[in-house]
């Protein structure tokens, strides 16, 4: 059987916790240079312009691209045929996300205790989702969740009756409600079906999908488009100042579901979307 | 200071239907002047330069407790202006990490007794209430949008940042900070205006 040191986990998610704090990828900066081009409000434009130099200035090294850099959120699927030596798998990463909060300079932003608020200083816990898959590697995909973008997302059991029509109108009046506060263009992640807990992780995996790219249902996909025209109809832009572009994509999974429900979710991320990913 | 009368966006009967942002950027100096934070208009670009506070949730509940058991804070509020915000750590050698604006309106309810302390200015991003708009107008106050995510560039305008209270807060520490041409557009201002509203509104298209 093949073994993966949980030294090794750390140093990967060291790694990718930084990579995420400083270097846009090249599908969101993409994404950033399409909106200045559709985007139709003058202070809309200068204000993704401004996204763009921001992003240069953070690739340089010295400060991150956001003052808030975010929860560490690692989704891991470990290969059923490795074994983790060395050290459990929530310490592993949280000994990486440690790490790159004092190398990296990252913000500590998690809090012990969500009464009593007290900082933990250095970044930890992670919040980890396993699954377990075949084969003997090891796949960890870290997403720096900002805290402004996350308090924006909504979780609702709409009635089957609500269909897709529904669902269409769930998200958009997420989006809509959310305003300025989320760092628009969003990105907006969406889950349908499963049950409580299942559909909000569906609606944070959504945004693990490369950017921009549609489900590969085709009806799935063009509900994808009806929701980012939608969306953009809303009228809120870049910032909330007004404007043309308020998401840059939808991203739409779905599951299935009891016969008596239509779990929706909308987990919504700023225009930073900053996932990084490896595999060990 | 000239405040570009009559090219904001919002209040004072302009015709909400376009609002505007002005090419040219307003330099304001902090802290504000009773008449010139009066005379600001929403939509305006502004460059703000001098002596700005950075305090967000935990200080602001900690301001409101200290005033309304009739304390003092251990720093002036009076003209100041407060960015919401909380810095990544400073690099050795740099006076501040990465600070762009937090959301504003979760410190909507702390905006009353601080603008009754003299606070006259808040820096953040995002819609704020009814009620703290109308505040601003008792009080003659003025609220600044920054550009949420670009912290890397907007730690470019702080020139220096010192710790004044709470330090026990870590990123959540009030700072004293001196701002050199930080770049914002006036949100909302004493007369009414909100860029927010506005410009959502002009584009709306459902």
């Amino acid at each position: 059987m093949r073994e993966i040191s949980a030294a090794d986990v750390s140093a990967a998610v060291e790694r990718l916790a930084s990579e995420a704090a400083y270097h846009l990828g090249e599908e969101e900066l993409d994404a950033l240079r399409q909106a200045v081009a559709a985007e139709q409000s003058e202070p809309g434009r200068a204000l993704l312009q401004e996204l763009l130099k921001n992003a240069e200035i953070a690739a340089q090294g010295e400060y991150p691209l956001c003052q808030d850099t975010g929860l560490a959120v690692v989704f891991v699927d470990w290969g059923q045929d490795a074994h983790l030596v060395g050290g459990s798998l929530q310490s592993a990463v949280d000994e990486g996300v440690r790490r790159a909060q004092k190398a990296a300079f990252l913000r500590a932003s998690v809090l012990g205790n969500p009464l009593t608020r007290k900082n933990t200083g250095d970044n930890t816990p992670a919040i980890v989702h396993l699954r377990m898959v075949p084969g003997e590697s090891v796949r960890i995909v870290l997403a720096a969740k900002g805290g402004g973008a996350e308090n924006m997302s909504r979780l609702e059991m709409l009635k089957p009756s609500a269909g897709a029509d529904g669902l269409v109108e769930f998200v958009v009046r997420a989006v809509s409600e959310a305003g300025a506060n989320p760092c628009p263009p969003v990105v907006v992640g969406v889950g349908a079906g499963g049950n409580f807990e299942r559909v909000a992780e569906l609606a944070k995996r959504a945004l693990l999908r490369p950017l921009g790219s549609s489900n590969p249902d085709p009806e799935l996909a063009a509900l994808e488009a009806r929701m980012l025209e939608a969306a953009n109809h809303t009228g809120v832009g870049p910032g909330g100042l007004g404007g043309t572009v308020t998401a840059l994509a939808v991203h739409l999974e779905t599951a299935p579901c009891h016969i008596a429900s239509l779990p929706a979710a909308v987990n919504i991320d700023c225009h930073a979307h900053r996932h990084k990913e490896v595999e060990l | 200071m000239s405040a570009e009368k009559g090219r904001g966006a919002g209040g004072e009967g302009r015709d909400n239907t376009s609002p505007r942002t002005s090419a040219e950027a307003v330099r304001v100096t902090a802290p504000l002047g009773a008449e010139e934070a009066r005379s600001l208009r929403a939509g305006t670009r502004v460059l703000i330069s001098g002596t700005a506070y950075t305090a967000r949730d935990a200080a602001h509940k900690r301001m409101v407790e200290i005033l309304a058991a009739g304390g003092a804070l251990p720093f002036d509020l009076s003209g100041a202006v407060i960015y919401y915000a909380g810095p990544t750590p400073a690099r050795p050698g740099k006076p501040i990490g990465s600070v762009g604006p937090t959301t504003s309106s979760r410190m909507d309810r702390y905006v009353e007794p601080l603008l009754a302390a003299g606070l006259r200015g808040m820096i953040g991003k995002g819609e704020r209430s009814a009620e703290v708009r109308q505040a601003l107008s008792r009080h003659g106050a003025v609220y600044f949008a920054a550009t949420g995510g670009a912290g890397a560039l907007l730690a470019r305008h702080i020139r220096s940042a010192e710790v004044v209270a709470w330090p026990e807060l870590g990123p959540e520490a009030v700072r004293r900070i001196e701002l050199v041409d930080f770049p914002a557009l006036i949100a909302c201002d004493a007369a009414g205006g909100d860029l927010y509203q506005s410009g959502r509104e002009s584009w709306r298209r459902a």
